[in-house]
């Protein structure tokens, strides 16, 4: 009976699928939709891209195609760091740090071949800034003079903004005070065009969801135009015929596709039908490392893995508890032993970037954590009610958790018990300030340290502990006015100090983006996962 | 959902004869059955392994390793360790408690909430009986799977909880077989007897009745646990199952699962111990209606 | 029959709107709305989103402007994915789980028929006991871990398929056979005990009596009052199996109705969820009732009752 069985489906295997083994470099042509060549890339995505409308959008996968479709004033250079003209050819900033003024390509067209104005960004901006539209990102412009009281509807008049098209090819974005970083935050897509005329006809400008971003519909001024988009299949985005540099493209077309279980993600790579993984999981990474190394890529990435404490329960609203428990952690173990990506381990609350690196460092031993533990009056955790962790359900995270509880166990005598929350529940849980520890991350949205220490002013949406310090609002408020490079950088560090202080947050290590790429792809990494894809291709 | 798919039963009609004659046959036949007897043995042996065994072991369900990290099986660890070094074997063990204990749990619950209802409408008959089934029929086509998964989210999880509300989806085929049977049994004379006698409806229903359509009750009860298991496997692939560090059956094989070709023993070991398990109960079952289905046995 | 089919309807509407209104309330007392996100939005923007979508409006009122639409057939806008309405996506994914559905439930009967009947016939011989083993096998290992297992032997090692996807004819292939093989177990555990209780019958004793051959007495005789329980079994099944599965779509990472079925409940997409749960009522409503007939048909003894 089970011979039989087996034969049968040995035979219909056979039937259907022929039996010639595939060359792991090559895509399946069923997959591939059989195109153009070798100028084709093959990519995993994560998740279904939620919309591609630039001015809606929210994650990861939709940033790395809505960066295929669209182009903003500037971008990341070929090493994936850096700054190269876009839709701008050049810019100019005032003396006072307030003034920017853009110059667009003279020859920047949209895919219908409608020339790239000024007008066009401006368009856009109103367009983000309609309360109406409900932009979950328009806060992004907020730096700009009048977009916020625009945005929440206390300026009726948008002319009186900072956003002006001084003539068709030339943009000029005032600004309240100097923002630094406002260069960087440009390459974010909420500061991406959008071609009016069509968002109109599909729909109107204050409706979101329209079928404007569907393929045939969509208009975009980026290096690739939108041909096909089959939800949960995949994304495919071909050469723009009227991008304004498209002798710079190396690939003709790029497919994205959808891999929300990360296991088969990885089995598609090792068929031959990804170039390139969008995450890699843990156990797999030292398999890659010992049999196929030259195909294991981990890239740098701007974010930190920390625990929220909360602040306003007992008995962690006691400091010399919340010094404890960082202290106890031997985050070298983790990374090498748990994690094992490569992870810096964190001491401070922000990763170090080219801009900043923070001088703080969280010091101390086992020996200090036990005896600060004893003088907030619980000797080896006696007395001491159980801690909860919560976490969101992941492998990852509950690894985590796991090694952690039984850290706080052996070194402090602490009895931590975890808590696994589905992700909307857990992200509830945080928001109304119902947990005692939570694990948490936070990936850059731009490389500037200000994203990473916005996190904690009072009041933030983001902060969720509690946490409220005078001090630290102030010198967050100071650093955002200061142009001088070393001036911002002693301010970061002070509030660095006060957080490592204050610790309303444990820090536990500083990610990387481990993936399986085509040992011929070429991809610079980039810190905030934004790709330019003038610089990603194959190798011949 | 495949993982929920439940074993639905013929309702085996059993007469009641001569009581103790009947439990003495069907016994020497299922001891003719050798895979319902070898399924018994392991039953039995998994169980009391899962009971015993972890009081035996030297380490603990959440005791780690990180130095040691995942290893194969040695003699130290019998089964080998997971990639936080912890002995297979004892969570193999205490997550066999768990699957177990949810097992037995939630079918008690759909047993107990079945059975009455079941009884109750098919004794009582008439409309009562027409909309007490109507009522049945419109919660077998609820999406259950969304349901349980609403009730996890909410509730966090709770093992408690994932008891009676796997329990509470189960019970439905459970009251259908019993009303059947209940049916067919009201309108014997000794029951038509009792009645005659001045007893309670609910002395006639639990004293009388039930005792005469155990072997249905018996056999569904068998076929339920292995697919209260699978689903509990199901919620754990979904990440619903119980809290860390616990362990199930559900949760080593979903690990083992995505470990399966770096460290196969967390697989291979977890998945035989629950695919044995529930062969086992299913021989059990099958054998047991084979021994118990009266209309079978009389040729 | 009329009368039958009437009251059928009646009762089904009836319990299509308990399942909605219960739907519909306990999604909006899960923890967690659409627009929970990792970054915060600002509670301006919040309200914004809301209005933008009516979540605004005071519960009752968005209860009843649903049932209103959905009267009209519109199930709403998708919380999760702007672009789409629930209809769209619905209209997209439903024949993508109804051909994996179909494939596999033909997988399922071609094995589990064949195997229960000769189970059967050969009541207690070795052809039983191995057969029942291997129904078994589709019941006690789960799918997520068949499906990986099959990859790694049919796609990585062997070259033969795609790991995943639903692009072409052959990606058919790996999860048909996994979805069906689980669904074989049931169907031939439920053929051979129906087939036991009609072999054991009277009418069959007099066909063999007279001399009919073994197959004519099982193809001709015994079929069709044995396969009584895998038909009511196959109701309730075939809507499952039709809604997709949420495991197979996942590890083959097929557009299915089933991923959206289980997803859409974690997103907090309330329309998508509520769309799928309609969807699936109705399925198994509908194919209850076509059980029912058939068995009407197949049985004498059975008589459709209102």
């Amino acid at each position: 009976m089970t011979r039989r069985f087996l034969f049968l489906s040995l035979a219909t295997a056979l039937l259907v699928g022929g039996c010639k083994p595939r060359d792991a470099a090559t895509p399946a042509a069923g997959a591939a939709g059989a195109t153009a060549g070798s100028r084709v890339l093959h990519l995993g995505n994560g998740t279904e891209p939620q919309d591609l409308d630039p001015q809606i959008v929210t994650g990861v996968p939709e940033n790395k195609i809505v960066n295929a479709l669209f182009e903003g004033l500037v971008a990341y250079g070929p090493s994936g760091q850096g700054t190269i003209p876009a839709a701008a050819a050049s810019w100019s900033i005032s003396e006072d740090g307030l003034v920017y003024t853009f110059n667009l390509q003279p020859n920047g067209r949209w895919s219908n071949g409608d020339p790239v104005t000024a007008a066009d960004f401006v368009g856009s901006y109103r367009r983000i800034l309609n309360p109406k539209l409900a932009s979950e990102y328009a806060s992004k412009l907020y730096p700009v003079v009048g977009a916020r009281e625009f945005h929440e509807g206390k300026l009726q008049d948008f002319s009186k903004t900072g956003f002006k098209a001084l003539d068709a090819r030339t943009l000029q974005i005032t600004l309240k005070r100097p923002t630094s970083f406002l260069i960087e935050s440009l390459k974010h897509y909420a500061w991406f065009p959008v071609h009016l005329p069509t968002v109109e006809k599909f729909g109107g400008l204050e409706r979101k969801g329209t079928a404007w971003t569907k393929p045939g519909n969509l208009v975009g001024n980026g290096p690739y135009l939108l041909t096909e988009w089959a939800m949960q299949q995949r994304v495919i985005v071909d050469q723009s015929p009227t991008y304004w540099d498209r002798a710079a493209l190396r690939t003709d077309r790029i497919i994205f596709y959808p891999t929300e279980n990360i296991e088969t993600e990885e089995r598609m790579f090792r068929t031959g039908q990804l170039h390139k993984t969008n995450e890699l999981p843990l156990d797999k990474t030292d398999v890659y490392r010992r049999e196929q190394p030259e195909s294991l890529r981990i890239d740098p990435l701007l974010g930190i893995y920390f625990f929220r404490i909360n602040l306003t329960r007992p008995p962690l609203n006691d400091k010399r508890i919340r010094r404890a428990l960082a202290l106890a952690i031997n985050r070298e173990v983790i990374v090498e032993k748990v994690t094992r990506q490569n992870q810096q381990p964190a001491y401070n609350a922000c990763p170090p970037m080219e801009s900043f690196k923070s001088p703080v460092r969280l010091t101390g031993d086992l020996a200090e954590a036990r005896r600060l533990l004893a003088e907030a009056g619980y000797p080896e955790g006696k007395g001491l009610r159980p801690i909860e962790l919560l976490y969101n359900t992941s492998q990852n995270h509950k690894k985590i958790a796991e090694a952690l509880q039984q850290m706080w166990r052996q070194n402090l005598g602490i009895n931590v018990s975890l808590v696994n929350q589905e992700w909307k529940v857990y992200l509830d849980s945080q928001d109304t300030l119902s947990y005692d520890l939570s694990r948490a991350g936070w990936i850059a949205d731009y490389v500037d340290p200000n994203t990473f220490f916005d996190l904690w002013r009072t009041g933030d949406g983001n902060n969720d502990t509690g946490f409220s310090n005078a001090e630290y609002d102030r010198l967050l408020e100071e650093a955002l006015g200061t142009s001088d490079q070393a001036a911002r950088r002693a301010l970061y560090a002070r509030m660095d100090a006060i957080l490592m202080d204050e610790l309303p947050i444990i820090p536990l290590y500083f990610y990387t983006r481990t993936y399986a790429a085509n040992p011929r792809l070429q991809a610079p990494p980039n810190l905030v996962e934004t790709p330019n894809y003038k610089f990603i291709y194959l190798r011949d | 959902m495949s993982a929920s798919v439940s074993p639905t039963v013929t309702s085996p009609a059993a007469t009641p004869e001569e009581g103790n004659s009947l439990w003495h046959d069907a016994w020497l036949r299922l001891r003719k059955n050798r895979l319902a007897v070898f399924g018994g043995v392991v039953l039995v042996f998994v169980a009391l392994a899962c009971f015993v065994g972890p009081f035996l072991s030297p380490y603990g369900y959440e005791e780690q390793n990180l130095d040691l990290g995942a290893s194969a099986p040695s003699a130290a660890h019998w089964l080998g360790t997971d990639t936080l070094g912890r002995d297979l074997l004892v969570r193999l063990l205490y997550g066999g408690r768990v699957s177990l204990g949810v097992g037995l749990a939630a079918t008690f619950v759909a047993l107990t909430i079945g059975v009455v209802y079941g009884a109750v409408a098919g004794y009582s008959g008439g409309k009562r009986d027409a909309f007490m089934m109507r009522a049945v029929d419109i919660m077998y086509s609820l999406p259950f799977t969304i349901f349980v998964i609403l009730l996890m989210v909410f509730f966090g999880r709770n093992i408690i909880l994932l008891f009676v509300a796997i329990g509470a989806v189960e019970w439905l085929t459970m009251a259908r077989i019993v009303r059947g049977q209940v049916m067919s049994v009201k309108r014997m004379e000794f029951i038509e007897a009792a009645r005659s006698l001045g007893f309670g409806r609910r002395r006639i229903i639990f004293r009388h009745i039930l005792p005469n359509i155990l072997g249905p009750i018996i056999v569904y009860t068998t076929l339920t646990i292995p697919g209260v298991m699978l689903l509990e496997a199901f919620l754990s692939f979904l990440g619903l199952g119980v809290q860390p560090p616990m362990s199930s059956w559900g949760v080593l094989i979903k690990d083992g699962a995505e470990k399966m070709e770096e460290f196969p023993w967390l697989l291979i070991f977890p998945g035989t111990v629950f695919s044995l398990t529930l062969f086992s109960l299913n021989f059990l079952g099958d054998g047991l209606r084979d021994a118990l289905d009266v209309r079978a046995s009389k040729d | 029959m009329l009368r039958f089919f009437a009251s059928r309807l009646l009762q089904s509407l009836l319990a299509l709107i308990i399942i909605i209104t219960a739907t519909f309330f306990m999604l909006r007392f899960v923890p967690g709305g659409p627009f929970t996100s990792e970054k915060a939005v600002t509670p301006e923007i919040l309200r914004n989103l809301e209005a933008h979508y009516g979540l605004d409006q005071p519960l009752w009122k968005q209860y009843v402007d649903y049932l209103g639409s959905l009267a009209q057939g519109d199930f709403g806008p998708s919380f999760k994915y702007p672009n789409r309405t629930v209809n769209e996506i619905l209209a997209d994914k439903l024949p993508v789980s109804l051909e994996l559905g179909f494939l596999s439930l033909l997988v399922a009967l071609l094995i589990g028929l064949p195997l229960g009947i000769l189970a059967a016939v050969r009541r207690n011989t070795w052809v039983d006991y191995v057969g029942s083993s291997f129904g078994m096998v589709g019941i006690s290992i789960p799918t997520f871990v068949v499906g990986p297992l099959l990859v790694l032997a049919f796609a990585i090692h062997l070259g033969w398929f795609n790991a995943s996807g639903w692009y072409s004819p052959i990606d058919r292939v790996l999860p048909c056979l996994v979805l069906g093989i689980a669904y074989a177990a049931p169907i031939s555990r439920l053929t051979r005990g129906g087939m036991l209780e009609v072999l054991s019958q009277d009418f069959i004793r007099t066909a063999r009596a007279k001399g009919a051959s073994e197959l004519r007495v099982v193809l001709r005789h015994s079929l069709k009052g044995g396969l009584l329980p895998v038909v009511s079994f196959l109701g309730p099944a075939i809507a499952g199996i039709l809604t997709g599965s949420f495991v197979i779509e996942t590890i083959f990472q097929i557009p299915g109705i089933g991923r959206e079925f289980v997803n859409s409940a974690f997103n907090r997409d309330y329309t998508l969820v509520l769309g799928t749960v309609i969807l699936y009522a109705v399925l198994i409503m509908a194919l209850n009732l076509a059980a029912d007939v058939v068995q009407a048909w197949m049985n004498p003894k059975v008589r459709l009752e209102a």
